[in-house]
């Protein structure tokens, strides 16, 4: 009986916030196509979503590739086909490592970021401010970070899936032995457009999927510094748990 | 104009099962300052959150200049919300602009003053809180007493008719205490809003009030003029403002 209750009651707190969730971010899309767009906060955000984490891809990127080169090239010596290594190595990143990596990466880096300031913001009551002065907090803090992470997000994979390809390469061509025109002559035969469309279109949705996880993590933050920090590892959590979930289904319904 | 600006009628506010206001009456006048003292904890913050329009109460009747407020949405809150000034406690300032940016900002969002007009308006305002020379700084790098006064030109800039002030001068030394509470008056004084003040300064506050109103256990216990509050009989204000731990109140 007790189990049961308990288990009712941890429905129904999930449920309501699910349901809070979804109304933040049916919200945000509604003010999205509300003009005035704030162009300078759109701007610094992807500064900061995107400019700032070009080291964190480029490395993850560049290691991922690597590893991928090496990894798959063992595998594919074992049926004697390491011609195939250069599409091998570009599929996977393109359809698959390419958007997810970078997304896990970008959570990390500016996600956590994103939460916490927001978080910020509302316990020092400059989101009331906002609101006091009769300003929208969903137009001024949330919109342009969705928007900034619309953007951002294509870019940094793109980014990724490149250094990646170039990883590969290395370790494949120069280390290994594979001719450099195997390497791309075969990924050139094997990639086609549709890959490549499938991993922005993840990108795209991922980059939606984070910065509406911690901006709602964010905006409703519990009190004190313990409610900003328990926000912002619930906003990584989530999102990463929802980035790999959601890979999952849009993975088995573009293929 | 006849009747109060601000009037609570029977106002209740409660949070998970937690009775916060139980009934606050309260009219303020246009042009006064009323001081609300009590208690921490005791429902002063979630009461301007109401007038503000920042929550909505449970029962009961808020009504500005005639307006039933508790009702209004949208464009019409708006309206409403720009005709209030606020000073938030910790003085809400968005740390990631400047000093003089801060109180510019209302002014740039809001009109569409020229550049050279908003510089203009917000360099008077900072000069009225003595800050003229602090523009270039962030928040953060200026102390508490500045911080409060820099919120204080923020929400002057739009000339608001109601000033909300949410214990403006907590946290801070008694020379600031009273330079804040003089900066107050002399501005009240020049531009003639309504304010109204939430605060602990006891006395300070009976130099600066023209009506006190005492909220205790979520309702208004009593209200008058300083010189009536402070000769009270009743054992709830009396307590409060010598600041006996012995009494009615009890300290948790």
């Amino acid at each position: 009986m007790r189990i049961l209750w308990l288990l009712g009651g941890w429905a129904l707190t999930s449920l309501r916030g699910g349901g809070r969730m979804i109304i933040f971010l049916g919200t945000a899309l509604f003010w999205i196509f509300l003009p005035p767009l704030k162009w300078r906060r759109m701007i610094a955000r992807i500064h900061f979503i995107g400019a700032k984490s070009l080291v964190v891809i480029l490395l993850t990127g560049a290691f991922t590739g690597m590893v991928l080169g090496l990894q798959v090239f063992y595998t594919l010596t074992k049926f004697g086909s390491e011609a195939f290594l250069g599409p091998a190595v570009a599929l996977t990143l393109i359809r698959e490592l390419g958007p997810v990596l970078c997304a896990l990466m970008v959570t990390g880096r500016a996600g956590s970021a994103l939460t916490a300031e927001i978080g910020i913001m509302r316990i020092t009551e400059q989101i009331d401010a906002l609101t006091a002065m009769a300003l929208n907090p969903m137009r001024y803090l949330i919109v342009p970070t969705i928007l900034a992470g619309l953007i951002a997000f294509p870019l940094l994979t793109a980014i990724f899936d490149l250094v990646g390809i170039y990883g590969g390469y290395l370790v494949g061509v120069k280390l290994l032995g594979i001719g450099e025109g195997t390497y791309f002559g075969e990924m050139e035969t094997y990639v086609d457009l549709w890959d490549i469309t499938q991993g922005i279109l993840k990108s795209l949705s991922f980059g939606l999927l984070v910065t509406w996880v911690c901006c709602y993590k964010g905006f409703y933050a519990g009190y004190g510094a313990e409610g900003v920090s328990r926000a912002t590892t619930e906003a990584v959590v989530l999102s990463s748990v929802l980035i790999l979930v959601w890979d999952y289904f849009v993975g088995s319904v573009l293929l | 104009m006849s009747g109060p600006m601000v009037e609570m009628r029977n106002v209740h506010k409660s949070f998970g099962g937690q009775q916060v206001l139980r009934g606050v009456d309260l009219q303020v006048t246009q042009g006064e300052i009323l001081v609300i003292i009590g208690r921490s904890g005791g429902g002063k913050s979630v009461l301007l959150r109401h007038l503000m329009g920042l929550l909505k109460p449970d029962q009961g009747q808020i009504v500005i200049n005639g307006q039933e407020i508790s009702r209004l949405r949208g464009r019409e809150l708006d309206q409403l919300r720009e005709r209030f000034g606020v000073v938030f406690q910790g003085g809400a300032l968005f740390d990631s602009l400047t000093v003089f940016e801060n109180v510019a900002f209302p002014l740039r969002e809001k009109t569409r003053l020229p550049e050279e007009a908003i510089r203009e308006k917000a360099l008077t305002l900072l000069k009225q809180v003595g800050l003229a020379d602090m523009g270039h700084k962030y928040p953060a790098e200026v102390s508490g007493g500045m911080r409060k006064r820099v919120a204080l030109a923020r929400a002057l800039t739009m000339e608001p008719e109601i000033v909300l002030f949410d214990e403006p001068t907590t946290g801070l030394d008694p020379i600031m205490v009273n330079a804040i509470h003089r900066l107050i008056l002399d501005l009240h004084r020049r531009v003639g809003f309504t304010a109204i003040l939430v605060s602990h300064e006891i006395p300070e506050i009976f130099g600066i009030a023209d009506r006190v109103a005492m909220l205790h256990r979520g309702a208004v216990v009593e209200a008058g003029t300083p010189e009536a509050i402070q000769a009270s009989a009743n054992p709830v204000v009396r307590q409060f403002i010598t600041g006996d731990p012995e009494g009615p109140i009890q300290p948790d």
